[in-house]
């Protein structure tokens, strides 16, 4: 295949950004050449030519995007010829030039592109033939659709009722869309990044049934933990350890406790996980990404640490690899260096619970003999998807988190 | 004694329900009076599919010899010994499910079940001696039997049911069958091939009554050609039991009387009802549950036959598992929507799904593909080119709405269709699949594409 194709870096990507051509046209190619650099939604990646040969044309040129699957250049080996074209050339950059320049459309191939396309947008979706089928027909997209079928495979009856609420969610979407803009309104077209994760939260949002716990815990304790760890760490020169280090090893340690926080609802069942995947919720030029600390229940306080400050380095610079991102199984924010005190967040599907962080805030606080007297106070906000956890589990996951947090001293244990 | 399911009844619904739950790990009881294994093992599927491969054999040496080069000079058989390997397999499967129950250490417990309320059975044993049994829950299967026709009681030798007719010990020279549904099919062409004259009475318009009216008819024309007498439309109007032969008026196209040595009553079962506590039933008889199986009373589940049609074994086994999942796992039960039909009679009839007829009262768009077993190269190879391969699918997607096969192996070749149904499959995919060459499966393939204009071989 001398065309080179985009590639899908991720299992959400459906489209990316040729940052870079490190190679020119006339330019020979050997295997693992990095030939470009692509940004993804996610992250900014290189693309190694997997073919010895001439870069002979480039067809998106920088700054452009492609769909995956799109071609993006052609590279020849010795003695290949160039193909035909075909109308597979950066259909979103080029739609009007090489589209109709191309061959005219066959009636039989609209047929699988139109039975794919419901599953083009966020990698594979479990569907059954008939059910991409009336997708397809009502254009609705799979990806939406919670499946009912074996294993959570979206089914013909499913989209029964989807095609009944699609055009509610269309006339009550419509409204909140801008109208005429105003002068100097600036406009600005959405980021691949932007837009999984519009999709995603509003799926989660309005597909999660979404309920919320807040406690509000004493750091006392843990301060001066961390104080007495840190001041060692200090002289030693190696890295201290954050407030947030502390609170992600006591998020991981209590859902070891009660596992049915580190699930998912799969449809027909719900899947509870053997390791804590940890997401971090890391702010980034124009998004989040979610990195993922692995098995983190494995993971000292140390390392949990430096995971996690490493993967934010690496999420700030796009440079983060898919596995970095993905398959976390339950997420953490921190907004308290925000300077937020209290707050509650979208669950990152599939997972069930997503933990919102608070600042440490000195108030005060009537202690044990009714004296008011300075605390520190943390406040902890849950928000799970109540098909998975009930709010009783939700309280019990609290509650040890609670006595972690307050008795940091368990954390050693 | 303390069971977390005891199970009335050890048919294809209560085995297979007990073995289940003994497979979720849950200590269980199964009661049979009888024999395990129930009416399928015992006094149904299997017994009569052993006497009809019997039939067909000796129907192929008798009348088709000539045809494959077989000449005979006495071929004969011995009555007596196409009974007995009917009664031995049945035996033996029977035994399998005996060993089936140590296997997975569930309780078998042979005697008379009675619910005395819900939780607590007690089980009148072969010796009269009463034991009490208590259960967390309770699975009731107990089954059906033949049906008798009004005025026409069993009698056991002249008027009999099917469970009689597999056991004659003489070959009666003529029965007349009272019902063609899938039982009183399948009895006349085994007594037909083996030298009985039969007469086949049905009071709807066609044989098979609930399977696609093409294929009742392409039966029909079937069995006029082995000889078989066929009155559709006929009511039963007086019957006469004697001690040697049976008077049946009849009224079809013609009034007339016939007379048989043996009449075999086939219009239908009813249900055999547990004894003891009572449940609601359905205004048929049948034991009437909700969702999850349950029966008016908490905690008393009722599954197969019982519970009403369809009453088929492998609908049975399928309530079973979906009622013992329910009571002790997560899993939602499923009620049957989609289950395959089978008659082993030759050629077989097997469909799944909707009929022609009913998808047109539902009113639903369709088209329909059809092949014929005669343009089939493996039909012909093996000397079977009666029936047709016919499936509907739905306009505008494609999906298999229902299939109906007759042929010589339709009842094998309907598993694929019934996937097809579960799966949502549309014809695209069965077209798209590679069907082997030379098959009877082939002819799936090739009505498929010629609902779309897709076939090669017609």
């Amino acid at each position: 295949m001398p065309y080179i194709e985009m590639p899908k870096l991720s299992d959400t990507m459906t489209e990316g950004t040729v940052v870079k051509w490190h190679k020119a046209i006339g330019d020979s190619v050997s295997v693992g050449d990095v030939l470009a650099e692509i940004e993804t939604d996610k992250a900014v990646m290189e693309l190694e030519a997997f073919d010895d040969g001439t870069l002979k044309e480039i067809c998106v040129a920088e700054g452009g995007k492609a769909k995956v699957g799109d071609h993006l250049a052609l590279l020849l080996g010795a003695g290949e010829t160039a193909p035909k074209k075909t109308d597979k050339v950066a259909s979103l950059e080029k739609s009007d030039g090489a589209a109709k320049t191309a061959e005219p459309a066959q009636p039989v191939s609209a047929k699988p592109a139109a039975a794919a396309a419901p599953t083009a947008s966020s990698g594979r979706v479990k569907a059954s033939p008939l059910a991409k089928k009336i997708a397809a027909a009502k254009g609705v997209q799979l990806a939406t659709i919670q499946g009912s079928g074996p294993g959570g495979r979206v089914i013909a009856k499913d989209l029964e009722s989807a095609t009944a609420q699609a055009p509610r969610t269309a006339t009550t979407s419509a409204p909140i869309l801008p109208g005429p803009l105003p002068e100097g309104a600036k406009r600005i077209p959405l980021s691949g990044m932007r837009k999984i994760i519009a999709e995603r939260l509003l799926a989660s949002k309005t597909q999660i049934p979404h309920f919320y716990l807040n406690i509000e815990v004493d750091a006392g304790n843990l301060m001066q933990m961390r104080a007495q760890v840190n001041a060692p760490l200090e002289k030693a020169g190696t890295g201290k350890l954050t407030i947030n280090d502390f609170i992600l090893k006591a998020v991981v340690a209590a859902a070891v406790k009660v596992p049915r926080v580190n699930a998912s609802y799969a449809g027909d069942a719900i899947i509870e996980y053997p390791d804590v995947h940890l997401s971090v919720a890391v702010a980034v030029e124009d998004g989040l990404v979610t990195p993922v600390v692995r098995a983190a229940q494995t993971k000292s306080l140390r390392q949990i640490s430096e995971s996690v400050k490493d993967l934010a380095t690496r999420a700030r610079t796009k440079k983060l690899k898919p596995e970095e991102y993905q398959g976390g199984t339950l997420t953490v924010s921190n907004l308290g260096s925000h300077g937020i005190d209290n707050f509650l967040a979208i669950i990152n599907p599939p997972q069930a619970i997503i933990l919102a962080i608070g600042a440490i805030v000195k108030k005060p606080v009537v202690n044990a003999q009714d004296e008011i007297v300075p605390g520190h106070r943390l406040a902890i906000g849950l928000s799970a998807d109540h098909r998975v956890v009930d709010g009783a589990v939700g309280a019990q996951y609290l509650a040890e988190l609670r006595l972690l947090i307050e008795n940091p001293a368990l954390m050693l244990i | 004694m303390n069971y977390d399911l005891i199970v009335i009844g050890g048919g294809p619904a209560g085995y297979v329900g007990a073995i289940r739950a003994a497979q979720l790990g849950k200590k269980v009881a199964c009661v049979e009076k009888e024999r395990a294994g129930g009416t399928c093992l015992n006094w149904g599927c299997i017994p009569t599919k052993s006497l009809l491969r019997n039939a067909e054999l000796f129907h192929l040496m008798k009348h088709r010899a000539d045809e494959f080069g077989f000449s005979f000079d006495n071929l004969s058989y011995d009555w007596g010994n196409v009974i007995k390997r009917s009664r031995s397999v049945a035996d033996k499967n029977a035994g399998g499910i005996e060993y089936l129950f140590k296997k997975n250490k569930v309780d078998y417990i042979l005697g008379e079940a009675s619910l005395e309320r819900a939780g607590v059975v007690t089980v009148k044993g072969k010796d009269g001696k009463a034991q009490k049994l208590e259960a967390a829950n309770v699975l009731l299967a107990t089954g059906v039997v033949s049906r008798p026709m009004p005025g026409l009681p069993f009698n056991g030798t002249t008027v009999i049911g099917s469970r009689e007719a597999m056991v004659l010990a003489k070959q009666p020279k003529s029965i007349v069958i009272i019902g063609a549904g899938a039982i009183g099919v399948e009895f006349a062409y085994f007594f037909n091939a083996f030298g009985t004259k039969v007469t086949l009475v049905e009071m709807l318009p066609n044989i098979l009554p609930l399977e696609d009216t093409e294929a009742s008819q392409t039966l029909e024309k079937a069995y006029a050609k082995l000889g078989i007498q066929v009155l559709t439309n006929t009511k039963v109007v007086k019957a006469e039991a004697g001690k040697e032969s049976v008077k049946i008026s009849v009224e079809g196209k013609k009034a007339e009387t016939l007379e048989a040595e043996v009449c075999l009553v086939a219009i239908g079962v009813q249900p055999l009802l547990p004894g003891g506590a009572a449940v609601k039933l359905t205004q048929r008889g049948y034991i009437e549950t909700d969702a999850r199986y349950q029966t008016s009373l908490n905690g008393v589940f009722a599954a197969g036959d019982i519970i009403g049609p369809p009453l088929l074994a492998h609908v049975a086994s399928y309530e079973a598992i979906q009622a013992v999942e329910g009571i002790f796992t997560n899993h939602a039960p499923k009620k049957v929507t989609v289950f395959p039909s089978c008659t082993y009679c030759q050629p077989q009839v097997a469909s799944v799904g909707l009929t022609e007829r009913a998808a047109k009262e539902k009113g639903l768009k369709f088209k329909v593909g059809k092949f014929p077993f005669s343009a089939s190269g493996k039909a012909r190879a093996v000397g079977e080119i009666d029936g047709f391969v016919k499936i509907l699918f739905g306009e505008p997607n494609g999906e298999v709405l229902g299939a109906h096969i007759v042929g010589s192996e339709a009842t094998e070749m309907i598993g694929e269709l019934g996937l097809a149904i579960t799966l949502e499959a549309t014809h695209e995919e069965i077209e798209a699949t590679i069907h082997a060459h030379p098959t009877l499966s082939e002819s799936v393939h090739e009505a498929t594409g010629q609902a779309y204009g897709l076939a090669i071989h017609i």
